[in-house]
């Protein structure tokens, strides 16, 4: 380098000195092979044969990745990689703790699962319309979202998932989705100009994006208007995260897009909202978030109730899992809302198990419709006779997402009900409940008309399903996600205490300052 | 648009107007220019010609589809990012090599790689939506 110029140049005052081991690039890996197999498959779109070779590897070796770098970091503690060599905070960081790392690894599963649904569900014109490289560029926003330390960055990644996500809704051009995808991009824009109007906020205050560096100067700032910061940074994740009163643009376009697209989308974006609000408000802010409180807890309770009735309401089956979605964000933002680690612990592990139940609640929809002909809950009949086998794991999966054992919704909604209950909540723990019961009925009424009662009319139906119910190959993501589910509810001592580490490395984030810091602050 | 003047000199405008890009895509590295408007300037030059002679004639002209050049682009930009694992350095770190062409040295650098890529998403992204834009016209 420093061959052109003759005086010597002291790179150590901009430049990271420390040779970058290879295990550290497990940090910036998952959204590069995203990005790498994207530009792939767009260079060869036309030569669909060329797809499913290229993105099903793809997906495989990122959640390999994925595994590999929440290993890193349970044993290490949180890795940061300074991008393009510039000293923090100038430079963007990439750091990865706990939280982060698992939820991507969840992420990663989950788009696994539905790559290999999507060989069956996504036809040719949905390829030609570009389904695997619309879906390498998605899960390079929601990996890049997991993984960056720096603010801007973070919105930098909402943009690509965004952009990704308006292609993939409107797969196949019909004029229910353009409709869905009209209102869903107006909203998520008018959310994402937000976001971007609270970073500028943000960086008037602090002059840093960095998210290490913004933890310790919000706990040493004084008279800065961090409560009308916080109060903006709520309002754009929770339209992001789909929460009450701006969550009515997801009932509206989640079941307009392919069953494996409604899939993705249930299980994944609004957790990025949720990781975002968590992220910032939990770690950047929590003496606001002590503050705010109250008002998260009132939208979490609203959010939760509202959703919920809004299920029992439903005739659609696909309408009906868009409105699981929001109960499980109300889970999640009661959570928050109380703030202990027992609060953003059970947080923490009901987004992983919602990324994982919403993802197969709507593959099971997705084949119940399949097997009867319809989404609509007044005409479908007959599952159970058709395909017990099937019926079976679509009953584990409903107890999971209503939170009753022995499935996984369950540790999660415990821990939120007792967190509630510590702090004196007792109003926000009788949601929960009552929600779950909602949920219980609304999921309940699915199983007895859909799959219990005889089929009640077209004949010509029940042989159609009978051939499908042959066809088990299709069948295995999603056995694979109920597998995952049940496990998890059976043995939850692993991924509970691998949530408490990393809520506990939220709420105190000495750890992450220090990755990204090793000197030991900034100044 | 189907006036002789302007058929007569849309290929020499395109075939200027690239020209023109390359040269404030190279000229980015140092001074004003770079990438993102050199690809701009690429992509409204084939706007131009394909104004003048018609969508087929430009799709004809380009070869490759233009997501493909778009595609090549973001891989050649994310590879520059990559060869940096050799060097030992974190993820796009600038790094150069000086080949000597004929005598004349020549500094090139994965910085300068990164931005033809760049220049390539432009031109393949944007050519994209001209020519989809300009295609529903004629219908």
């Amino acid at each position: 380098m420093a061959a052109v110029t003759s005086t010597p140049v002291d790179l150590s005052a901009a430049f990271v000195m420390a040779p970058t081991v290879l295990g550290d690039w497990l940090v910036i890996l998952p959204p590069a092979l995203m990005i790498t197999a994207g530009a792939l498959l767009m260079m060869v779109r036309h030569r669909m044969h060329l797809h499913v070779r290229i993105a099903i590897p793809a997906l495989l070796l990122l959640v390999l990745v994925d595994a590999a770098l929440l290993f890193k970091v349970a044993t290490q503690g949180p890795v940061t990689m300074m991008m393009g060599r510039w000293l923090p905070p100038f430079g963007i960081a990439f750091t990865v703790d706990l939280f982060g790392a698992l939820m991507n690894l969840v992420a990663g599963t989950v788009a696994f699962a539905a790559g290999i649904a999507a060989l069956k569900d996504i036809n040719d014109s949905g390829r030609r319309y570009g389904f695997f490289p619309f879906l390498m560029l998605l899960m390079a926003g929601v990996s890049g979202a997991f993984l960056t330390g720096d603010i801007f960055n973070l919105y930098v990644w909402f943009e690509v998932l965004l952009i990704s996500s308006f292609g993939l809704l409107i797969l196949g051009s019909e004029r229910e989705q353009i409709d869905g995808a009209m209102k869903y991009a107006v909203l998520n824009l008018i959310g994402t100009t937000l976001f971007l109007i609270s970073v500028g906020y943000l960086y008037a205050i602090f002059g840093t994006l960095n998210m290490a560096d913004i933890a310790l100067k919000a706990r040493e700032i004084e008279g800065a208007p961090l409560m009308t910061l916080s109060a903006l940074f709520i309002l754009a994740f929770s339209m992001k995260a789909a929460a009450f009163p701006v969550n009515f643009w997801l009932p509206a376009s989640y079941h307009t897009p392919r069953i494996t697209v409604s899939a993705l989308f249930g299980g994944l974006l609004t957790k990025v909202g949720i990781y975002a609000l968590m992220r910032v408000m939990v770690m950047l802010f929590p003496l606001q978030r002590e503050e705010l409180s109250l008002v998260i807890g009132l939208l979490a309770a609203l959010t939760l109730i509202i959703a919920a009735l809004g299920m029992l309401a439903q005739d659609d089956m696909r309408r009906m899992a868009g409105y699981a979605v929001i109960v499980g964000i109300g889970n999640m933002l009661a959570g928050i809302a109380v703030g202990t680690v027992a609060g953003i612990s059970g947080a923490l592990l009901y987004a992983l198990h919602s990324i994982l139940a919403m993802t197969a609640l709507y593959l099971v929809i997705g084949r119940a419709a399949a097997l009867t002909g319809t989404f609509s809950l007044t005409a479908a009949g007959g599952i159970y006779r058709v395909a017990p086998g099937f019926a079976f794991a679509s009953l584990a999966l409903f107890l999971a997402v209503a939170g009753l054992p022995p499935f996984s919704g369950l540790w999660p909604k415990i821990m939120l009900v007792k967190a509630s209950l510590d702090i004196g909540a007792w109003w926000l723990a009788g949601t929960i409940l009552l929600s779950g019961f909602l949920t219980t009925v609304a999921l309940g009424r699915i199983f007895l008309l859909a799959y219990w009662r005889p089929q009640t009319k077209a004949e010509g139906r029940g042989e159609a399903g009978e051939t499908l119910a042959q066809d088990r190959q299709t069948l295995w993501p999603l056995y694979g996600l109920i597998a995952i589910i049940t496990l998890f509810g059976l043995l939850p001592e692993g991924p509970l205490g691998l949530s408490q580490l990393a809520a506990e490395g939220l709420l105190q984030p000495v750890s992450y300052i220090q990755s990204v810091f090793p000197a030991g602050g900034a100044q | 648009m189907n006036t002789l003047i302007f058929r007569t000199v849309a290929p020499f405008l395109t075939a200027l107007m690239i020209l023109f890009s390359v040269f404030v895509l190279l000229r980015g590295h140092n001074e004003p220019g770079g990438g993102f408007i050199g690809g701009l300037i690429a992509a409204s030059a084939f706007a131009i010609y394909g104004i003048a002679y018609g969508v087929a004639a430009v799709r004809r002209a380009i070869i490759v589809h233009p997501m493909s050049i778009a595609g090549a682009g973001l891989l050649l930009a994310v590879v520059s990012g990559l060869v940096s694992v050799f060097a030992g350095v974190p993820f796009m770190t600038g790094l150069w090599i000086y080949p000597s062409l004929f005598g004349v040295e020549v500094p090139l650098a994965t910085v300068m790689s990164f931005d033809v890529g760049v220049y390539l998403v432009v031109v393949g992204a944007i050519t994209s939506i001209a020519l989809a834009l300009e295609e529903r016209e004629e219908d």
